[in-house]
């Protein structure tokens, strides 16, 4: 039996890496009746488990290396060559330190925080399409459950806050939730576009719609269609909001207000909100290249040999270089700005962009010749004109322009 | 009866007691979303996965942060109330008497006699077109009355600033141009804070 | 356009970005324990005692005036006078302290004691890897620590140590001028007195009879 069980291992990990059909059934046959659904749970679990820790580790290596070099310095380089052990130490760091629970706090609710937090954020993962065979779970309802369990994730921001028995945290959450709920609404509303043309919630059917190249190079991806441009674009900037990153983490800026609900963290806990973050990050990354970036689809059709999953993490990692871009490169937004931004500009472009879905759809019994040009030009149109004009109208009389000081030079 | 029911149903039902029962308003609240999670578990457990992880969207994401916002805006240091009320006697006697005409109601009616109907498959495509097609009235209703809560809740929040700034600026300042109103505060909890 | 002004930015840091591998401009990072900065030449840290030639004790330039141990603001110097004198550059026997002590985790740099110095003999240095693990007394620099030869002042502060240099060089080309014509002045002297013509002694003459 072992010898059967280590032969179900060992093809199991060769079709993952083959990306070939149900890797797990010879495993799984190998096992007695009573143990194959709690093996397939495992089976499927540990490796998101295993994978999005470690990316975690990886990514702050790179964010912090990358921000420094945006910044005219190097990262951090002492701890191993070019500093790819400071993960470990940082980690290290994170597990030694005391953790400090003021007198005054409610102790059960400061405790259940950081997990109310980490155990919705790593079920979202379970949805993901990560390779062409390797989805965890195919719900029918999968963008739901995405959103579901993201949306529970508020409540243990506010269940830090309030249990740290301190204004500033207190203040510090209010801001997150009311941030996270006004920026949910663009994000939904951004989703809905894309599953009102894909015609299911389920996230493996979504991908395979986008599967295909039109006139045999450019990829059927969303993003390469108006609405889907746009739409991404969108997605992308609720992301950052719904994940507290810059330009839009107000509410754990040091300079803001001390790190808002995680003032009276420390250590381990610490740790847990931080990697929160970070998995959230990677899933409504996940999620983006899903639904707009074709998910684990190549981007020309000679690139097939290359396995699915190589794909999906390599455009994961890219949204990912993308938003550490973005974080050097802006500054923060003051809570009234990201507030009238979610609900002046994100959306009513987004519910325009539902219409316009619409209309993209509707338009393609077109069939005159240069039709493909028409429907872009029209629904380009139809999205620009107004961003240009809302643009415009929001930022009223403000104009940029170069600051004069009176007596420095 | 399996086993999964009785856990799930044990903690619904334990996590509704508690948010009737502990002191502390804000632990109540975080019972109440417990709860919520409890009866989407139930959702799921019948087959019905749109319902359930709506009810996760709705009622814990959505439902249950309105609560907190309410309690911790309203009353943040209110004494804690005395869990059993004074007239405890005449509530138990109301809730058995609730109890004995919904269970004689539901007892006697048909569904002890009918066989339970074919199990429809309640994909989310089927409950989409129902939806817009057989359902349409109550949807686009219910639409309107959210719509309709969503503008009078922004009016009341709306008013008294504006009405206080009208009062200021008309005694300071009476150069503004008449066009430029003030703009209106968002009306989020987190912009008035 | 709205976002014109962010795409401009994300412009700008990814040129930054891809700069910093190749354009030294956009890299300025110097990692300090393999790399150093040179320090500019008017840079000081913390005081030191300037000697001349080989030896410290023989050649150092202090006299024990104490002007600088009156003057310090935060009175980190410590002098004792030695009994015993030592010639000094000129070659005239001068005091010589016999323990010369600056904390310098007292002294707060401001130079004074350089300034009033009259016999140039305490000079700002620009070491400032001095850190110690001995909390009470690894600080506490006594006159071997504190003497350094003319030619690292030289080092350190190559304008100042020259303008120094030809001062002192032009007060010895004096004094030795002066010692010179002295000698000069009594040697004609001595050789007038022994060339001019002997006072005749008084001859034993008769009275005139």
């Amino acid at each position: 039996m072992i010898i059967a069980l280590l032969k179900g291992l060992f093809l199991m990990i060769w079709k993952v890496l083959g990306d070939q059909p149900d890797p797990k059934a010879d495993f799984l046959a190998a096992l007695p009746e009573a143990l194959r659904v709690l093996a397939s749970v495992v089976l499927s679990v540990v490796p998101i488990m295993v994978t999005f820790p470690l990316l975690f580790a990886i990514t702050t290596l790179l964010e912090r290396k990358g921000l420094g070099r945006i910044q005219n310095r190097l990262g951090p380089n002492r701890v191993g060559p070019c500093g790819i052990f400071q993960p470990i130490a940082d980690g290290l760091k994170m597990i030694t330190k005391e953790d400090i629970v003021p007198r005054n706090a409610d102790q059960l609710v400061h405790f259940l925080a950081p997990i109310a937090l980490v155990i919705p954020t790593f079920l979202a993962y379970a949805v993901l399409p990560f390779g062409r065979h390797l989805v965890p779970i195919n719900l029918d309802a999968g963008i739901l459950f995405f959103f579901a369990v993201g949306a529970s994730t508020e409540l243990s921001v506010f269940m830090a806050g309030w249990s740290s028995r301190n204004k500033y945290s207190l203040l510090g959450a209010m801001r997150a939730i009311a941030q996270m709920i006004s920026y949910e609404i663009p994000l939904i509303i951004s989703t809905v576009t894309v599953i009102m043309l894909a015609g299911s919630l389920s996230l493996v059917d979504i991908v395979a719609k986008q599967t295909g190249f039109v006139g045999g190079i450019l990829p059927h991806w969303n993003v390469f269609t108006p609405w889907g441009f746009a739409g991404f674009v969108m997605f992308l900037i609720a992301s950052l909001a719904e994940s507290n990153r810059s330009p839009f983490d107000l509410p754990e800026a040091e300079s803001e207000i001390i790190a808002g609900h995680l003032t009276e963290y420390s250590g381990f806990k610490y740790a847990l909100f931080f990697l929160a973050e970070y998995l959230g990050m990677f899933a409504v990354s996940g999620l983006a290249v899903t639904l707009f970036l074709g998910g684990w689809s190549a981007p020309l059709p000679y690139l097939d040999w290359m396995p699915t999953y190589v794909w999906f993490m390599a455009k994961l990692m890219a949204i990912v270089c993308l938003f550490i871009w973005i974080r050097g490169t802006l500054p923060r937004l003051r809570v009234d700005q990201l507030l009238n931004f979610a609900w002046k500009f994100m959306l009513p472009m987004s519910l325009l962009n539902l219409v316009v879905a619409a209309i993209w759809h509707f338009t393609s019994v077109w069939s005159f010749p240069g039709e493909l040009a028409a429907r872009w030009l029209l629904c380009a149109a139809m999205i620009a004109i107004p961003y240009v004009w809302l643009g415009r109208a929001l930022s009223g009389d403000k104009k940029s322009t170069l600051r004069i000081y009176r007596f420095a030079d | 009866m399996n086993l999964t029911f009785a856990i799930l149903a044990a903690l619904t039902v334990v996590s509704a007691i508690a948010a009737m029962s502990l002191r502390n308003l804000v632990h109540c609240a975080l019972c109440v979303a417990v709860t919520f999670g409890g009866l989407a578990a139930l959702y799921l457990k019948l087959g019905a996965p749109f319902v359930g992880w709506a009810q996760v969207l709705i009622y814990v994401g959505a439902v249950a942060i309105l609560i907190v916002f309410a309690i911790l805006l309203t009353r943040s240091d209110a004494p804690a109330q005395p869990v059993v009320s004074k007239s405890w006697v005449a509530g138990i006697a109301v809730a058995l008497l609730v109890f004995g005409v919904l269970t004689r109601a539901v007892m006697t009616s048909e569904i002890t006699i009918q066989q339970p109907p074919a199990k429809p498959e309640p994909t989310v495509l089927k409950i989409g077109t129902e939806l817009m097609t057989r359902y349409v009235l109550p949807l686009e209703a219910t639409g309107l009355l959210l719509t309709a809560a969503t503008i009078g809740a922004v009016i009341i929040a709306l008013q008294e600033p504006v009405s206080k700034r009208k009062n200021v600026a008309g005694s300071s300042n009476t150069e503004q141009a008449g066009g430029a109103s003030p703009a209106p505060n968002p009306p989020i909890p987190g912009g008035h804070v | 356009m709205l976002g014109e002004g962010i795409l401009k930015g994300l412009v700008e840091t990814g040129r930054n970005f891809f700069g910093s591998y190749h354009d030294p401009g956009r890299m300025t990072t110097v990692q300090f324990p393999e790399e150093k900065v040179p320090a500019k030449e008017n840079a000081r840290n913390f005081p030191f005692l300037v000697f001349d030639g080989n030896d410290p004790m023989a050649g150092l330039r202090c006299v024990a005036c104490q002007i600088c141990e009156k003057e310090c603001p935060p009175q980190c110097i410590y002098i004792v006078k030695d009994a015993a004198k030592k010639p000094d550059y000129v070659g005239k026997l001068q005091f010589q302290p016999k323990v010369f002590d600056i904390d310098v985790s007292v002294c707060m740099s401001c130079q004074i004691c350089v300034e009033v110095c009259p016999f140039e003999a305490i000079k700002m240095d620009t070491h400032f890897e001095l850190s110690n693990t001995d909390r009470f007394g690894g600080l506490l620099q006594d006159k071997h620590k504190l003497a350094k030869s003319n030619d690292y002042y030289r080092k350190i502060h190559p304008t100042d140590a020259a303008e120094v240099d030809a001062r002192l060089a032009a007060e010895k080309a004096k004094i030795e001028a002066k010692a010179k014509a002295d000698a000069e002045a009594k040697a004609k002297a001595k050789e007038a007195a022994a060339a001019a013509p002997k006072p005749a002694p008084p001859t034993p003459t008769k009275p005139a009879a």
